[in-house]
């Protein structure tokens, strides 16, 4: 019963969302219909809120009875897992989706009071329109209520490698991240519609991609810890395209919010503000595409169906296709901004906004790439070695960018005024990277550069605050700082992972020992060990330095529902770094494990300066919320 | 500076950003991507030592040879007609067992032997390499082409 109802509710949402739309689309001519708007949108929230608890508790009773359950969950699955396999795979993740998209549109419509009722109605009616090929997409080719008849006894299961905390919150992280973009999409070709690109425009769209830029910082920074620890290879970024997938809207986004605050404050940059808005949702359906379609070769890709790829394919060029040419149509109606110096804080976002697209450009040509190259008959793979190599100089000079930028007054300033700071920063730079280049010489260019821009900047970060009343000081200022100083923090963890990590192979017998950057790790013993849904080996490993002895237990699983093996890392954290150690299968001939340990020196800095930059995100947030919106008094930009 | 100028610069740098993107882009491909082979492609190809490439094939049934260390292996990749001697150092996919399907990415050294610097196993059904999926189709359509003959 409870799946049918689901499916009654998505496609009673479905009818709302066309309502929405005829509600938008009536606003061209006698606009009888705009009042059935906001309604419309409200329910369409609540609709999809319901359908998504719908299959939330098909999951959760384990129905057997609906195809996607018994494809994906099993009777023996901790409760835990069983609600996050909910969106733990294709359907549920696109309904997951929806729900959040059609959330927002409900959100828009309850709390929106700043930009006009004209421009309110016509974002909603894009909004909508946006709504209408995912709830097409969903019920047409991908039903997550289908029946299975008959019922089988037991449940495919589910990837063991995604059972884990960390899928519980990765993946929903990052679609909300992936669906705010499309709001400021909404807003943006709302705004051109109705010619209201300005100030009060990017006031009312900031907060949206403010939120989604946290989520997706939130999200990639999750997703890149639960990499680091689960795959057990180590590393906590391959370049993977399913990660690029999630990184490029992310860059996109990060241009777009300093973009977007010019334009709320100073009124520069419209066009090209508008752009980003478009630029950032192209790239999250992009993301959807590439990991939804699994086109490309990927740990992520477990749901691959050429024809879904198709239709995303399609949604995503037609409403990005929609989008450029109503902007090409548009943007000379589009009035100048005010103008700015080269020097100036303006300047500064512009540089920010060139080295973020660079960057975008970089991994979006490396991404595609091989899809191309394979179009045309070669086999090609593109991996960390070419990002890498293309994208670190890049994102060295964005980093001395953010030096001065936020110190930088609007329109135009002087470099002489802020000589003293620029002499300190550079001795800042020479001495850390003269330090780290007598203590490790062959630990390379970039992550000496990257250590010691990364400490230049911890300290150019706190400069905004100089000469202000704390007290009086607006949150968002905060939380620029803030975040800011978390990317110092994450770069200086990532500069010194990949420079100075430390790393053993050995094959051990029992009581034999290892050694790694002064610790001493003992093989004390390997012992059987049972879980919920596997059985597996422990090591019992005793890890040494400087006196103190700490308990490591790396585990080797072999999953039954479905069968799979996985490496569960042990990992021992200090607050200088972390002692990473994975047993593998033993030698059959000699009876020995073989033992990987990496010692990685401030590794945890890279996900607590991620967090660091979400924070900032945050507090700027709460600080556009909490302020009173201004009223809309003489200096009303809002053009035309 | 004019405002009409201004937006004509603004545009004019964004072009020439773009362009810089592909340029770097493009000469970091040049360098760093890596074609994928079969060993039947790799005995024709001329691979100059040192380039990163990836190959891809069935790790041949007996080849598997573990080193003393405990931590090195050699084993043989084939497909229908070439073989490949690989050497790598590490620990190994759990599912990578002799007659399994193996991409491996590394670099040929001059003595002939691929150097490889990872591996990736067949998972299990719902996760194969991709290339891997291709080669296993190829062979099924050379089993069902010959018994059709």
């Amino acid at each position: 019963m409870m799946a049918e109802a689901g499916l009654a509710a998505l496609w009673l949402a479905a009818a709302m969302a066309l309502l929405q739309l005829a509600g938008g689309l009536s606003l061209i001519g006698d606009g009888k219909l705009a009042s059935l708007i906001r309604p419309a949108a409200m329910v369409q929230g609540a609709l999809c809120v319901f359908s998504f608890c719908a299959l939330i508790w098909l999951f959760w009773i384990t129905d057997l009875s609906v195809l996607l359950v018994a494809s994906n969950s099993h009777i023996d699955k901790p409760a835990i897992f069983k609600i996050a396999g909910t969106w733990g795979n294709h359907e549920g993740s696109m309904l997951l989706w929806v729900t959040v998209m059609a959330l927002s549109g409900a959100a828009i419509a309850l709390l929106e009071k700043r930009i006009d009722a004209k421009t309110l109605g016509a974002t909603l009616g894009v909004q909508a329109v946006v709504s209408l090929g995912f709830f097409a997409f969903l019920l047409f080719s991908s039903n997550p209520f289908e029946r299975l008849v008959p019922a089988p006894a037991q449940g495919a299961g589910l990837n063991p490698l995604l059972q884990d905390i960390g899928l519980a919150f990765h993946p929903p992280t990052l679609y909300i991240g992936y669906v705010g973009l499309s709001v400021a999409f909404s807003f943006a070709v709302g705004a051109l519609l109705t010619r209201q690109v300005g100030p009060a425009f990017a006031r009312a769209m900031r907060p949206w991609v403010l939120g989604a830029w946290i989520f997706l910082t939130l999200g990639i920074t999750a997703g890149s810890y639960w990499a680091y620890y689960e795959l057990g290879w180590g590393g906590w970024w391959f370049w993977d395209p399913v990660e690029n997938a999630s990184l490029m809207p992310w860059l996109a986004a990060t241009a777009l919010l300093h973009s977007v605050s010019v334009l709320a404050t100073r009124n520069a940059l419209r066009a090209w503000t508008i752009m980003l808005a478009l630029v950032a949702f192209a790239m999250s359906m992009a993301g959807t595409f590439l990991v939804r379609s699994g086109v490309l070769t990927s740990v992520h890709s477990f749901a691959v169906d050429p024809e879904r790829g198709a239709f995303i394919l399609t949604l995503m060029l037609v409403y990005t296709g929609a989008a450029f040419v109503l902007f090409a149509l548009r943007i000379g109606t589009v009035r100048q901004g005010e103008p700015f110096q080269l020097v100036s804080r303006e300047g500064a976002i512009v540089a920010n906004n060139i080295f973020l697209s660079v960057i975008l450009g970089i991994v979006l040509i490396g991404t595609l790439y091989p899809l191309a190259a394979e179009a045309l008959g070669d086999k090609i793979s593109v991996g960390p070695p070419y990002f890498n190599k293309a994208t670190v100089p890049i994102a060295l000079l964005l980093m001395l960018a953010l030096l001065l930028g936020p110190m930088l007054r609007w329109r135009r300033d002087e470099i002489a005024r802020h000589k003293y700071w620029l002499v300190g920063f550079f001795a800042i730079i020479l001495w850390s990277g003269v330090a780290v280049w007598q203590f490790a010489p062959g630990v390379g260019i970039f992550p000496t550069l990257g250590i010691a821009f990364a400490l230049a900047l911890a300290v150019a970060s706190f400069v905004p605050l100089k000469g202000r009343n704390l007290l009086r000081t607006p949150l968002p200022i905060y939380g620029m700082v803030i975040a800011h100083f978390g990317l110092a923090v994450s770069v200086f963890g990532m500069a010194s992972e990949s420079g100075f990590s430390k790393e053993s192979l050995t094959a051990l017998s029992p009581g034999q020992s290892a050694q790694v950057a002064g610790w001493t790790v003992k093989l004390d013993d390997v012992n059987p060990a049972i879980g919920d849904n596997w059985v597996g080996i422990q090591g019992e490993m005793l890890a040494n330095r400087g006196g103190k002895t700490f308990a490591l237990h790396p585990q080797s699983r072999q999953f039954f529902q479905p069968e799979m093996q996985t490496s569960e890392a042990a990992l021992l954290t200090r607050w200088n770094g972390q002692l990473y150690a994975v047993l593998a299968q033993p030698d059959e001939r000699t009876g020995k494990w073989q033992v990987r340990l990496w010692w990685k020196p401030y590794v945890t800095f890279i996900w607590f300066g991620g967090a660091l930059v979400a924070l900032g995100g945050l507090i700027a947030l709460l600080g556009r919320m909490l302020r009173r919106p201004r009223k809309p008094a003489k200096n009303n930009w809002a053009s035309e | 500076m004019k405002p009409k100028h201004q937006r004509l610069v603004l545009a004019l740098v964004a072009f020439v950003a773009l362009i810089g993107a592909g340029f770097i882009a493009a000469a970091a491909l040049r360098d760093e991507a890596s074609y994928f082979y079969t060993p039947t492609t790799l005995a024709k190809a001329q691979v100059e030592p040192g380039k990163a490439i990836r190959l891809g094939g069935m790790v041949q049934k007996g080849s598997i040879v573990r080193g003393t260390d405990g931590v090195s292996i050699t084993f043989t990749v084939q497909d229908q007609e070439g073989e490949q001697n690989v050497a790598y150092r590490g620990i190994t996919p759990d599912l990578f067992v002799e007659g399994s399907g193996v991409v491996a990415d590394g670099r040929m050294r001059a003595d002939g032997v691929f150097v490889a610097e990872s591996l990736l196993a067949k998972h299990d059904e719902n996760y194969v390499p991709k290339e891997l999926a291709d080669i296993d189709m190829t062979a099924a359509q050379q089993t069902k082409d010959t018994l059709s003959k």
